[in-house]
């Protein structure tokens, strides 16, 4: 029989499993800065990123702390706790170049129908930062209005697809 | 750490003694059945006997028993083979199935469908049909009503004696899907008056590649199959004797033990529904006294089915879910959708399916991780903390 990568389930990398396993910076924060929700429970996915904003030295605002909450399956999970991983610590501008790849490679790979909980995690930061310009009325960036745009408009897509179902 | 395995309803170990029955028949008596020297038919008598074990077990005659690869094929061959036999020009276009089919069989409607019309006919809350549904669904031109058995999923056991009366009333061929049932309870087709039944043996603790269509004599099927002619021309392909022996040395043994290991199963699923649903906001899928002895499901309020089942495996114990994160369509168990569930909750879904080897030891460990991992997983989401 011919040699496959041993990976957990046959279907997750080692490295997806065990952060599932221990996941990171899960939980609320009280009062936080800003806070980005997206997914849908009718889909089977729901994530919700709370961030801390402070200052550095330079005076740019950075992700002194987050945390996330998810409903959802193992990749989801996962991409919750690594999105947490990536963006600690960092400027918000560097935070928002974090792409659905970069979780993706630091997972060490997710199968293909699960490429979009990472989509869903790049979200989260996006409307948990766009979120905080909105309470500190700072003037929000062309580039982040429009990615919000995007992500209410594709929220509002699934919900009626999802309609049928009834609540 | 010892695994502990409750997804019998997804395929069963072959038995040790089933597997010493099958042995000779791979290297020694390999004769194929149509031969006629005495290697074929050493390997004839093998078959005709495992198909007169069959028959007795279901209460029909040898000659009504057909051989296949699985029981998905033995759907095919019914529904495909009905269908396919109509003659040109007959109005006859009506197939009527029940809401929570095996994926098999609903696929198989559905591809009919481009010719035929399909009824599916809805369930309770528990997953029941009702006879007079399916009396009121038939039409004249209706020529095949299939209402499986058991469920593979929530374990319902049908009415089959019923909707079989009413079919035969109705002069409409009537199938069930037999294939979680054969084995665990009691089964006569002529009592229970139906005239297709599929089955399969790695439900059983006998080996995969092997399922059989019982076909009441004087029923007319087209074959999927063109070839040799084997299986009364319903399935040619040179028979897989290994398999089929095998089928049957696992067929006697669930008939020797059946009604023993049935309330020794019926105790321990018990025990585990009780158990289980201790926890807060749990539910049972499916019906509370008619079901399998061997099913169990459950739904948990804001737990999502993949973690559930993937933190149970961290832990060595393997079941199964029906959410929609799991499967490959990325949608909800249409079957608990059929029985009220809202997708959400769905996705929340648990099924343990005990067997053979399924020790009280390990439905206690079960009862014991369950509640540990269901607040786990909740502390994680937004939702149903206390």
């Amino acid at each position: 029989m011919a040699k496959t990568k041993n990976t957990c389930a046959g279907l997750y990398t080692p490295k997806v499993m065990e952060t599932f396993k221990n996941p990171h910076n899960y939980g609320k924060i009280k009062n936080a800065d800003g806070i980005g929700k997206v997914g849908n429970i009718v889909c089977g996915d729901v994530m919700w990123l709370y961030i801390k904003v402070a200052q550095n030295k330079k005076n740019e605002d950075f992700i002194k702390d987050i945390r996330f909450e998810t409903f959802g399956c193992v990749a989801a999970i996962s991409t919750s706790s690594i999105i947490t991983d990536l963006v600690k610590g960092k400027t918000i501008n560097d935070a928002l170049k974090i792409t659905k790849d970069n979780i993706i490679e630091s997972l060490g790979g997710l199968p293909k129908i699960k490429y979009h909980c990472s989509v869903l995690a790049v979200d989260a930061l996006v409307e948990a930062v766009y979120d905080y310009f909105l309470k500190t009325k700072k003037e929000i960036p062309a580039g982040l209005e429009k990615k919000h745009e995007i992500i209410k408009k594709s929220k509002e897509i699934i919900e009626k697809r999802y309609e049928k179902w009834g609540k | 750490m010892k695994k502990i395995y409750l997804d019998y309803a997804a395929t069963t170990p072959v038995d040790k003694r089933v597997l010493k029955e099958m042995q000779p028949y791979f290297s020694e008596k390999f004769g194929n059945t149509m031969s006629l020297h005495s290697f074929g038919q050493e390997a004839k008598f093998a078959l005709d006997q495992s198909r007169q074990v069959l028959a007795d077990l279901i209460n029909a005659n040898p000659n009504e028993i057909i051989f296949t690869g699985s029981a998905t094929e033995s759907n095919n061959l019914a529904f495909k083979g009905l269908a396919f036999n109509m003659p040109k020009g007959s109005r006859a276009r009506h197939i009527i199935i029940s809401s929570i089919e095996h994926a098999c069989i609903m696929e198989t409607a559905k591809w009919l469908s481009r010719g035929f019309r399909v009824t599916k006919i809805p369930v309770d809350k528990y997953g029941m049909v009702n006879p007079k549904d399916v009396e009121r669904e038939i039409r004249p031109d209706t020529i095949l009503v299939s209402v499986m058995h058991a469920s593979n999923e929530i374990g319902t056991i049908q009415n089959i004696t019923e909707i079989g009366k009413i079919c035969r009333e109705k002069k409409v061929y009537f199938h069930t899907d037999a294939s979680q049932s054969l084995g665990k309870i009691p089964i006569d087709v002529k009592k229970m008056n139906v005239d297709l039944l599929t089955a399969s043996s790695h439900k059983i603790y006998g080996p995969k590649g092997a399922g059989l269509l019982y076909v009441r004599e004087g029923i007319k099927l087209v074959p999927l199959l063109h070839g040799g002619g084997q299986e009364n021309g319903l399935r040619s392909s040179t028979v897989n004797v290994p398999a089929i022996v095998g089928f049957a040395k696992a067929t006697e043994i669930c008939k020797k033990e059946m009604a023993a290991e049935g309330k020794r199963l019926v105790k321990l699923r018990d025990k585990l529904i009780k158990g289980v649903l201790k926890i807060e906001n749990s539910h049972l899928n499916g019906h509370p006294k008619n079901r399998l002895p061997n099913n169990a499901n459950f739904w948990f309020e804001f737990v999502e089915g993949e973690s559930l089942i993937m933190r149970l495996d961290l832990e060595g114990i393997a079941c199964s879910t029906g959410s929609a994160c799991s499967s490959f369509k990325l949608e909800p168990s249409y079957v608990l959708m059929a029985l009220g569930l809202k997708p959400q909750e769905s996705h929340g879904s648990l099924r343990v399916s005990l067997g053979r080897f399924t020790t009280e030891k390990e439905i206690n460990q079960l009862i014991k991780a369950l509640p540990k991992i269901v607040r786990n997983i909740r502390q994680i989401s937004p939702y149903g903390k206390n």
